[in-house]
């Protein structure tokens, strides 16, 4: 009998796909809508950027993907300081109508890694100001902690630097967060290929979100097609327990009744 | 009267101008977009009450791609 699982739930709203994927690096809008189509997701994520002036008309992604049919999922890549990220999510929630934001506050270009102090400051002014933040941060089990306690709605460690593909670099630390936390723990940046986003999800994860992984494929829609196959995957191996480790081998034929 | 729209100068504009007014004139639809005025939100039930003077400030942003 297979085990009945739970819908994963972010801030009351119910979610069919535990995969998330992003919308930038795509050859265009079109090709973004398919690997979505394959990838099986029902959230993306968007950037917040000033409108092109001068060309009002060049394509727009509310025209290829639906913000009725899919969540859009505004981000703060690019910012820098907590006010940064506050002003620019204020403008999405005015743009979009909805206050469901991923907060990423970022330090070295090089590494990309979060700026936790400025993240735990924005979180904390985000959230006074009505905001659902699901958050971009290290994968330090206390920082994680702390943005928990502040009532982000989900906490999503990083598994290696965003765009590098390295797949999850510490399993350890990203086991620690989701055995603390009662959000949902979300891997994001770091999933290279699919047997990546399978370690995360047997890792205990509720979702994994990625943008390049997908993007950056010889065949993104393929790709997309493989991740949707790897959350599932990585989610019922780690519901189905496996099996302990050993260190001798164990035949799997009896050995009674050998002639 | 001259306006910064996303960070560029625009000369020779009509004065008395309202929000909605200038997307009308930048052909911008205000769908799925969000107008900031010196710092300041405009909500979308505020586009034809919102005037603009000499020397405003405005930041017009939309949805895009990103990770």
């Amino acid at each position: 009998m297979p085990i009945q699982d739970n819908k994963l739930i972010i801030a009351g709203q119910e979610f069919s796909s535990r995969l998330i994927i992003g919308t930038g690096k795509y050859k265009d809008y079109a090709e973004n809508a398919a690997a979505l189509e394959a990838s099986g997701a029902d959230m993306v994520t968007v950037a917040v950027r000033r409108v092109n002036i001068s060309n009002p008309n060049e394509p727009m992604l509310v025209d290829f993907i639906d913000p009725k049919k899919t969540v859009y999922l505004p981000n703060t890549a690019g910012c820098f300081t907590g006010e940064d990220a506050v002003r620019t999510l204020r403008l999405a929630r005015e743009a979009g109508g909805w206050d469901l934001v991923k907060l990423e506050v970022l330090s070295d270009p090089k590494h990309l890694y979060p700026e936790m102090e400025q993240t735990l400051r924005a979180a904390k002014m985000l959230i006074k100001d009505g905001f659902k933040v699901m958050v971009y941060c290290s994968d330090d089990p206390v920082f994680a902690k702390k943005l928990e306690d502040l009532g982000c709605v989900a906490i999503m460690p990083l598994g290696a630097p965003i765009g590098s593909g390295l797949g999850i670099q510490n399993p350890v630390n990203i086991r620690l967060i989701v055995e603390q936390t009662s959000v949902p723990v979300i891997v994001d940046a770091g999933v290279g290929t699919a047997s990546d986003a399978v370690v995360a999800m047997e890792l205990g994860c509720d979702g994994v979100l990625m943008n390049t992984a997908i993007a950056g494929a010889k065949n993104p829609v393929l790709m997309a097609e493989a991740m949707k196959h790897a959350v599932i995957s990585g989610r019922q191996s780690y519901l189905a327990g496996r099996m302990p480790r050993k260190r001798y081998a164990d035949p799997s034929s009896p050995l009674a009744g050998l002639i | 009267m001259q306006l910064t729209i996303n960070g560029e100068n625009y000369d020779d504009l009509a004065d008395g101008l309202s929000v909605a007014n200038l997307l009308v004139f930048l052909n911008v639809p205000k769908g799925k977009i969000a107008v900031e005025h010196n710092l300041e939100i405009v909500p979308k039930s505020q586009y034809e009450i919102c005037k603009l003077a000499d020397g405003d400030k405005l930041e017009i942003i939309h949805f895009i791609g990103g990770g």
